[in-house]
């Protein structure tokens, strides 16, 4: 599936994620400058972000966007690098592996904590 | 009967009334012998107007006749001279010695092109991406009938890809494209160009085929808009200006 997609689907998604997440990072980072940089890397208040539900949400969301667009740009620059059917097959395949990855690893944090098992 | 004299006395009367002289360094590889390139050093005079293929050809009529280099219409139209002149892709037959400003001369043959032997490279890519894109006009009406009109545009419709098609296929864009030096399959930036010039082609039908060649892994989306194409070409293309409005078509912004 992911050898058939056409490029320029992908890089459409490509673009939205970059764009959609310039705008959720700097909402993010806003949110930093409430408190000064120690604190906000205190481990109550760290957990404390993660249980605000809407602040959790676009976390994850953030997550989502910068796991599809870096590990996209990574497949292109590998692809770049080097060419074969086999390497481009393992290459694509292998990106949406860590992508998937990075994601159920980043979101088990979140659920996590919302759970109270952190 | 008054003697005309050959080409090659009337060059040596030049030459020697030449006041100005240059080092042309020219770049020696055999693949089938040499494991690396190396460079052959000549003094050669020169003239305001003496180009750098009128240097090399010198060089073989007198020096060195081994050197092997592709040229033929010596006046930047049929595009088999291009090289690597003091590190800039450009043709031989289009530069003057006198405009490089440098008392040294060097030359190498493309890169991105497999070396034949010296300056002479194979052009078999360029010419199979060439061909991928199809570079002529499709319609099924593409045969004009007796008592029918030609394919009539208007000035504004022709403006839109002109420059295009002002392509000699000479390959210093692709000689001079980062892409093309660490991506083997990428289709390049002279592929690309003639795509955009049939696709914006107002006589043309074949939009859709030609998006979906060059949408593809290896395709369009691999250029980085480092620009050089646009910068090296001697006939004034602009094959990145050309990339980027295909872009246009692929992401919908044009239709």
């Amino acid at each position: 599936m992911v050898n058939k997609m056409r490029e320029s689907i992908i890089m459409k998604i490509h673009y939205g994620t970059a764009l959609a997440a310039v705008a959720l990072v700097a909402v993010h980072v806003l949110m930093r400058l409430t408190q000064s940089f120690s604190e906000s890397l205190e481990y109550a208040n760290v957990i404390a972000n993660y249980q605000f539900l809407p602040y959790a949400g676009m976390l994850e969301i953030i997550l989502i966007l910068l796991s599809i667009h870096g590990f996209n740009g990574l497949r292109v620059i590998l692809l770049e690098l080097k060419q074969g059917k086999k390497y481009e097959k393992a290459v694509s395949y292998g990106c949406v592996a860590a992508m998937v990855g990075l994601i159920a690893y980043g979101s088990r944090t979140i659920i996590m904590v919302n759970m109270g098992v952190v | 009967m008054t003697q005309v004299p050959s080409i090659a006395e009337e060059q040596t009367a030049k030459s020697s009334s030449s006041s100005k002289s240059v080092k042309l360094r020219i770049a020696k590889y055999n693949p089938e012998h040499d494991g690396e390139s190396k460079f052959m050093e000549f003094s050669i005079p020169y003239e305001r107007w003496t180009t750098v293929l009128e240097a090399i050809l010198k060089v073989k009529k007198h020096f060195d006749h081994s050197v092997a280099v592709r040229y033929s219409c010596r006046q930047a139209t049929c595009g088999s001279c291009g090289m690597i002149i003091n590190g800039k892709p450009r043709l031989a037959c289009f530069t003057k010695i006198s405009e490089l400003d440098s008392d040294v001369v060097t030359v190498e043959p493309m890169n991105n092109f497999p070396i034949i032997r010296d300056l002479a490279v194979r052009f078999e890519r360029l010419f199979d991406t060439h061909n991928k894109v199809k570079p002529y006009l499709i319609r099924e009406d593409s045969e004009i009938k007796s008592n029918e009109k030609e394919f009539l545009q208007s000035p504004e419709e022709v403006e839109q890809y002109i420059q295009f098609s002002n392509c000699i296929k000479c390959g210093l864009c692709n000689s001079a494209c980062p892409t093309m030096a660490t991506d083997s399959s990428f289709i390049g930036p002279q592929a690309l160009a003639q795509a955009y010039r049939y696709v914006a082609d107002s006589r043309d039908k074949g939009k859709d085929t030609r998006l979906k060649i060059i949408d593809e892994s290896h395709g369009i989306w691999r250029c980085h808009f480092a620009g050089s194409c646009s910068q090296v070409c001697p006939k004034g293309v602009d094959p990145a200006m050309g990339i980027q409005f295909l872009r246009g078509y692929l992401l919908g912004f044009r239709s």
